[in-house]
């Protein structure tokens, strides 16, 4: 290499740095440190970060308190946790069993999921997609503020008014198609699991509208057009584009709903007679009781070991929650190949 | 099969906004026609009138005749849908369905139709990927996503699509303007192909792709903005080019405005 045309050897920043003296010299701005990450950048990951794993913190938290709280009651408990249709924990010998809970809780939010979807689908399609644009505005906005309505005046609504005509409907019912598994059973005098459901319905069908509305907002309108374009008629577009362009959302959105009616406290508290049986019986009275409502019906005169009863069976309906989270991210990610974002 | 096309006085609005007005028309079998002019100009609403899409935006709506060898679309009694079933479309961006794999796409129009028959689809499939040029490319992944294709591949897949259902006329609204020069020439070479058995109206902004592949092209503008577009000529493609019969179809393929 000739050094005759290059400046004093001094000045030269390739050669002045030790150890590396054939560099080629830096043309773009450096920072010191291992990466050239801006100080922003920085703390936009470490704020981004600690936000993601306080989350983390928090579900270990409560699923560490439930289990640590749960264990004494589990340990001191006469009958089998898992199988006995029993809830005694304030007794002396406590007895408590949670799969009448699990069983009513599991069975309510099923039904009031079957109930909501189709009419939560509908009312979402028809604001979406065929609505005129005024009446959509409206529609969506009272959607939304059913969504908002607190669920103990949702309680107070099914016990004072509807009670008395689901009563009449469920005798209707029994009467006509007792033999469906569903609408056998004897007293039917309301306060039912079948008017646990169709609050729980009520409250939920919002929730899945709204989600479901925005998600069939996002269609682009040249997938539409492709479809119409094929001479599909409005029905056959939204089969062909809209629908399956949808589905993630609408799983989603049918978790989020299936979410809240697992947990449902108040309305279900209020509504419902318990019972602690296994039973398909929906329109009976004392025809069963949820987790959530057992809770709250009980925690106020619990013991100590009834305490811990009623936590152990919040772990379950924790692991409920989980469950269905779990399975509603396999169908998603199942189709993710198909998912729709182009 | 390929049908002629004539509108008789067609004008198309937007609500109050009249987009074009009064194009007289001839279109005839088994040609390629290309429509030209600058942005706004009204040719993407004037062929979406000719399948009856343009009235799927509120407030839109047409006036005049669109005869389909003597048969108004727009007459009385006449069904949209069933128009579209006659009219293929192929669209500026390749808009394959996402959730659908290849071989669904194509087929969809046939199930549309009412064609459940896995043999009848099966072949109607692999003749549609054949005409459009993809089959070779597709033909052991037909149950993969369409959206998993490349641009070029897509908006084939798009033609397979729309010409399995043996339309009588393909539509394509600037079916090139997304794609890379590779792609768009397997397109047009693909548009050559098909003129056999479509009529085919393009809408494009590439000056040399109508001269390159169509018989007769059309020129719109618009006055100012606001105003609707028209119909300026039409005549053959290489007239048009060489020697157009007005000075504004002129000035706009010499690059002088627009």
């Amino acid at each position: 290499m000739s050094l005759g045309s290059l400046p004093p050897v001094t000045t030269d920043p390739a050669s002045a740095r030790p150890g590396a003296p054939d560099q080629p010299v830096p043309s773009l701005p450096r920072t010191a440190g291992r990466t050239a990450e801006r100080r922003g950048d920085r703390a936009f990951r470490g704020l981004s970060l600690s936000a993601g794993l306080s989350l983390l913190g928090i579900i270990l938290a409560i699923a560490v308190f439930l289990v640590v709280k749960a264990i004494p009651a589990l340990q001191d408990n006469t009958a089998s946790f898992l199988t006995d249709r029993v809830w005694d924990p304030n007794n002396a010998q406590p007895a408590f069993g949670i799969v009448a809970l699990a069983f009513g809780t599991v069975l309510s939010s099923v039904l009031a999921l079957l109930m909501a979807l189709p009419v939560a689908l509908g009312v979402a399609l028809f604001i979406s997609h065929v609505a005129p644009r005024r009446l959509a505005g409206v529609l969506g906005y009272v959607i939304d503020l059913l969504a908002a309505v607190p669920s103990v005046v949702y309680g107070l609504w099914g016990i004072f008014f509807l009670n008395d005509k689901v009563v009449v409907a469920s005798a209707f019912l029994h009467e006509h198609a007792g033999w469906f598994p569903l609408f056998g059973g004897d007293d039917i005098f309301g306060r039912s699991i079948f008017l646990a459901s169709i609050v729980l319905a009520i409250m939920i069908l919002p929730i899945i509208a709204s989600l479901s509305r925005e998600v069939f907002l996002q269609v682009p309108v040249s997938q539409q057009e492709a479809a119409l374009a094929l001479g599909a008629t409005r029905w056959e577009m939204i089969r062909t584009a809209v629908l399956p362009f949808g589905k993630p959302g609408v799983i989603g959105a049918t978790m989020l709903g299936l979410g809240r009616a697992l947990g449902e406290t108040i309305a279900v508290a209020i509504v419902l007679s318990p019972a602690f049986v296994v039973s398909l019986d929906i329109l009976s009275t004392n025809s069963g009781n949820t987790i959530a409502a057992n809770v709250a019906l009980g925690f106020a005169e619990a013991s100590s070991t009834g305490r811990g009863a009623l936590i152990a069976s919040g772990l379950v309906l924790f692991a409920i929650t989980l469950v269905v989270n779990v399975i509603a991210r396999a169908i998603i990610y199942r189709r993710r190949e198909f998912a729709g974002a182009l | 099969m390929a049908k002629r096309i004539e509108s008789v006085g067609l004008s198309a609005y937007y609500g109050g906004f009249r987009a074009i007005e009064d194009v007289s028309v001839v279109i005839e079998p088994k040609t390629i026609t290309a429509l030209i002019g600058p942005s706004g100009c009204g040719k993407s609403t004037f062929l979406r009138t000719l399948n009856r899409l343009h009235e799927v935006v509120p407030g839109a709506r047409v006036t005049g005749q669109l005869l389909l060898d003597d048969e108004d679309i727009y007459g009385p009694g006449v069904d949209a849908t069933g128009v579209r079933r006659t009219i293929g479309m192929v669209f500026q961006r390749p808009n394959p369905f996402p959730t659908m794999s290849i071989y669904d796409n194509v087929a969809a129009g046939l199930r549309l139709n009412g064609v459940k028959r896995k043999g009848v689809l099966d072949d109607a499939v692999e003749r549609s990927l054949q005409g459009a040029n993809l089959w070779k490319e597709v033909k052991d992944r037909l149950t993969k996503p369409g959206a998993g294709l490349s641009g070029g591949q897509q908006q084939r897949l798009c033609i397979a699509r729309a010409i399995a259902v043996e339309p009588q006329v393909l539509l394509m609204d600037e079916p090139c303007s997304a794609l890379d020069p590779i792609s768009t020439l397997a397109i047009e070479d693909l548009m050559t192909e098909l003129k056999d058995r479509f009529t085919i109206v393009i809408v494009t902004h590439n000056m040399q792709q109508a001269a390159r592949v169509s018989d007769r092209t059309g020129f719109f503008t618009i006055e100012a903005t606001g105003e609707p577009g028209r119909l300026v000529e039409i005549d053959d493609t290489q007239k048009i080019f060489s020697n157009p019969g007005e000075k504004r179809t002129e000035d706009y393929i010499t690059g002088r405005f627009g």
